[in-house]
């Protein structure tokens, strides 16, 4: 049913910018006042000076909030902005994986800069309308819906009427409010929430796409660090863009034939190897449930083990025969690697659509993982149902999972029980329960479910004042830091993806580095200086993407054949000829040579400013990269009983003597190990990013990057101290 | 339904096919241009040319690619984004691209003038009738 007629607030028209290069060179700001209607909308110029030092993208975002804030803006004040840029790749239709955006913002869970990135087609639209990054600041006096109409050049934003304002609905009814007819549908792209935006801080935003063959709207989820939850915060319910007529050559390249020849070489590779590597086509990143259970590292019950007798029920196979097949599933034209996998006719069990078929995205590994084996429920019919209703209420599936997670064990330890949870029996595995649990928390519909919804860190908090429970236990147990939960993998075994996980500029995800493989498995950084440089090298290299508007699965989730044998160890990893792809492209955009050198100085520059604005907003120091006792090893008897010759093994190492040991004892004794080498580890790692011991970027480095602007020294003036030096 | 007949044994590899199709399509005689492409593998012919099987269009994002009238597979350039995903997924490497000039791919539409060219007979355009 279509929604009621829009209320027209305000309305802006603009000569769009010609895009040249990859860039169009100005900005859009779209100002919603202070909740009184003074509604501003400016374009605005793009230097030199930001398109060398910041690049695009993420780096935009950084730079254009920087501007807008001060070291005392809060995520809630009208000052706090969302950003979202895509960067000079973002667009083109001829390499896989080119759709993507960021967006950056003051998280309301991290409560420093946080940027989390989507694919769908709102970035391409949002450039092809003439923008580089659109910048969206302060808040509306009523909920509105804001449209960036890329056809008329117009940006109107209307009083929004839509009284559900779950994502699915927003979605399908914007497509369907400002398309002309059904095939217009494609034309547009939505922003949009959920319900759990209201009140907890893991709502996301849902990116939204219309997927011609199957008939349906599909989202893609930029689901970290809160920015649904400001979004709403913001009075805006959505955010439509519009664009009609747009062609391969839309970003002006410089060299279409060089964008051309790595694009089919890869479509090729593609076509060809897929299904013998990592299967992204036929079931998406969900096929590393199996992988990850055979190393021990897949997680299960708040990551107390590595993996479960049930993973079949789980397994690639169990999804690949539930996701509709044969379908083009890339998120932008031209992803021939095509990850976004869809379950069809899905009749919902729970919940206020139960009973209804729906189309579902995913689930991906995180969310197979996260709403599954991690709350100990191997059934992947019951985490499809969650990653649609996480989806729908606009909750992040990682955030989600790893929070209930940490409940789940709560419970189990008797630390919350069922008079906190208002009858609700949270064991793992309890679907029924876990489920209602997602309900309330997005639904804010009692003082346990909000607690949860604001994160592990504010939750254990809320748990010790209200429920007496131990805090010490709780931050041993809770998968987080820097008010972020982790993503789902287990990382005690690889000290290389301890930093990975807990060095890093936005708490623990593993969109730095992942390393696992390459530290435990493959044994390829046997010294601490090796892992240091994996944790600068990869960290600055997958940073890079964030700033072009790529997807980083088309640089290593398909390799070439012979990758392997012509590359060795580190060097392989870094998949030399997709890297070189990405070199050749970038100056066939551009029209500006790049060398391998000069990507990751791209990316230092804006790691680099990222670290010193989180130093601005209280943050970003040594105290606050702190990694749980759970993620370097055992911390209960049980754990330790799931491999205790491995353990045993793992002592000795050390030179001790375990006999006549209580598990309790070594349990004890190998965190006290392994405490002393996460701070080895810490150290030899800020001293390869060009950091001080507190992990603050030191002025020779900022100086060496170029981004020693008056402000930046001023603050590290404050902040660095000479014991603190290397 | 038309279809193209391939016999390879009669092929002299003159490449009249080749300079028939470039010059037809984009007005200059070059292999490069041509929808039909003859390569000598170890002294045979080797042909690629589209078997309109149809693989490309389940490939296509945006239906750029449809199966006319005459079962013969169509780009729709009004349609096309150039994202080149037909070129990387062709099971026979029968699509083409060349960004000089044009950004969309190119194959063969059965048009029969490769095989009007063809002085041997090795090409051979068919046109069967749908069955009752």
């Amino acid at each position: 049913m279509a929604i009621p007629e829009m209320k027209l607030l305000a309305e802006w028209s603009y000569e769009p910018a010609k895009i040249h290069r990859g860039y169009s060179r100005e900005t859009l700001y779209i100002g919603l006042g202070n909740k009184d209607g003074n509604y501003k909308f400016e374009k605005r110029p793009v230097s030199d000076d930001m398109i060398e030092k910041f690049t695009g993208g993420r780096g935009f975002g950084l730079k254009l909030l920087w501007d807008a804030v001060t070291g005392d803006t809060k995520w809630n004040d009208p000052e706090n902005e969302i950003v979202i840029a895509g960067g000079p790749f973002c667009g083109i239709t001829q390499y896989p994986g080119a759709g993507k955006c960021y967006s950056v913002f003051l998280s309301p869970a991290t409560k420093q800069t946080y940027n989390s990135n989507a694919g769908g087609y709102f970035a391409p639209f949002v450039k092809f309308a003439g923008f580089d990054a659109l910048e969206l600041q302060g808040k509306a006096d009523r909920p509105v819906v804001i449209f960036i109409d890329g056809d008329n050049y117009k940006v109107q934003i209307f009083e929004s009427t839509l009284e559900d304002i779950n994502a699915y609905t927003v979605s399908e009814e914007l497509h369907e409010y400002f398309a002309k007819d059904e095939d217009d549908k494609r034309t547009i792209s939505v922003i949009s929430s959920g319900i759990g935006a209201r009140t907890t801080y893991w709502a996301g935003m849902n990116f939204s796409f219309y997927d011609q063959k199957r008939k349906v709207v599909r989202l893609k989820q930029a689901g970290r660090g809160g920015g649904g939850t400001v979004l709403y915060d913001k009075g805006v319910i959505a955010m439509a863009v519009k664009r009609t007529h747009f062609t391969g050559l839309e970003n002006d390249p410089a060299d279409i034939k060089t964008i051309q020849r790595c694009g089919v070489s890869v479509h090729k590779r593609i076509h060809d190897l897929d299904d013998t590597q990592s299967k992204m086509r036929s079931v998406g990143t969900a096929h590393l449930t199996e992988i990850m259970d055979a190393y021990y590292i897949l997680p299960v019950n708040n990551y107390k083990f590595g993996k479960h007798k049930d993973i079949d029920n789980i397994s690639s196979q169990t999804y690949t025969s539930l996701f509709t097949q044969g379908m083009a599933d890339g998120c932008w034209y031209g992803c021939s690697l095509a990850c976004a996998k869809a379950v069809d006719h899905f009749y919902l069990q729970t919940g206020p659509w139960k009973g209804k078929p729906v189309t579902v995205d995913g689930p991906e590994y995180e969310t197979a993982a996260g709403l599954g084996s991690n709350v100990g429920i191997f059934d992947a019919r019951w985490s499809i149902e969650a990653n649609f209703y996480a989806d729908h209420y606009g909750l992040d599936t990682i955030s989600l999972g790893t929070g209930m997670a940490f409940i789940c064990e709560c419970y189990e330890l008797g630390l919350i029980n069922k008079e906190h949870t208002h009858g609700l029996d949270l064991n793992f595995g309890r679907k029924a329960d876990i489920m209602e649990l997602i309900h309330r928390i997005a639904h804010g519909s009692d003082d346990f479910a909000i607690a949860c919804g604001h994160g592990i860190e504010e939750a254990r908090e809320y748990f010790a004042e209200h429920y007496g429970a131990d805090m010490q236990t709780m931050k041993k147990i809770g998968m987080c830091c820097q008010g972020l939960e982790a993503s789902e993998y287990r990382c005690q075994e690889s000290i290389a993806q301890w930093g990975g996980y807990f060095l890093t500029l936005k708490g623990p995800q593993h969109d730095e580095a992942w390393l696992i493989f390459m530290d435990m498995v493959n044994k390829q950084l046997p010294t601490y200086e090796d892992k240091a440089e994996a944790l600068f090298f990869f960290p600055n290299f997958r940073l890079w993407f964030s700033l072009q508007g790529l997807c980083k699965l088309p640089w290593n989730d398909i390799e070439p054949a012979d990758n392997g044998i012509k590359y060795k160890g580190v060097e392989a990893a870094r998949v030399p000829e997709h890297l070189q792809n990405y070199l050749d492209i970038y100056e066939a955009i551009t029209g500006k040579p790049l060398t391998r050198d000069g990507l990751i100085e791209q990316s230092e520059k804006v790691y680099n400013f990222e670290r010193i604005f989180n130093l601005r907003m209280g943050r970003g120091t040594a105290k606050y990269h702190e990694a749980p006792d759970r993620a370097l090893g055992p911390v209960w008897e049980d754990e330790w009983n799931e491999r205790p010759d491995y353990f045993d093994e793992k002592l000795k190492e050390f030179g001790e003597n375990i006999d006549g040991l209580s598990v309790k004892e070594k349990i004890a004794l190998l965190q006290k190990h392994r405490r002393g080498q996460w701070e080895e580890l810490k150290m030899a790692v800020y001293k390869r990013r060009g950091w001080n011991k507190n992990g603050i970027p030191t002025l020779a480095t900022v100086k060496r990057l170029g981004i020693d602007y008056p402000d930046v020294v001023e603050l590290l003036n404050k902040h660095l101290r000479p014991e603190d030096e290397f | 339904m038309k279809f193209m007949q391939v016999r390879t044994e009669l092929c002299v590899q003159c490449g009249e096919c080749m300079k028939a199709c470039s010059k037809a399509y984009f007005k200059e005689e070059s292999k490069e241009l041509s929808r039909v492409r003859v390569a000598n593998v170890a002294g045979y012919a080797n042909f690629s040319i589209c078997s309109q099987c149809g693989a490309c269009i389940g490939v296509c994002p945006t239906g750029a690619l449809e199966r006319d009238a005459n079962g013969i597979v169509q780009v729709r350039k009004n349609k096309c984004t150039s994202c080149l995903m037909c070129v990387g997924f062709c099971p026979s490497a029968c699509m083409f691209f060349n960004a000089d000039k044009q950004t969309e791919p190119f194959k063969c539409i059965g048009c029969g003038i490769c095989a009007r060219a063809c002085p041997t007979g090795a090409l051979e355009l068919f046109n069967v009738p749908d069955k009752a």
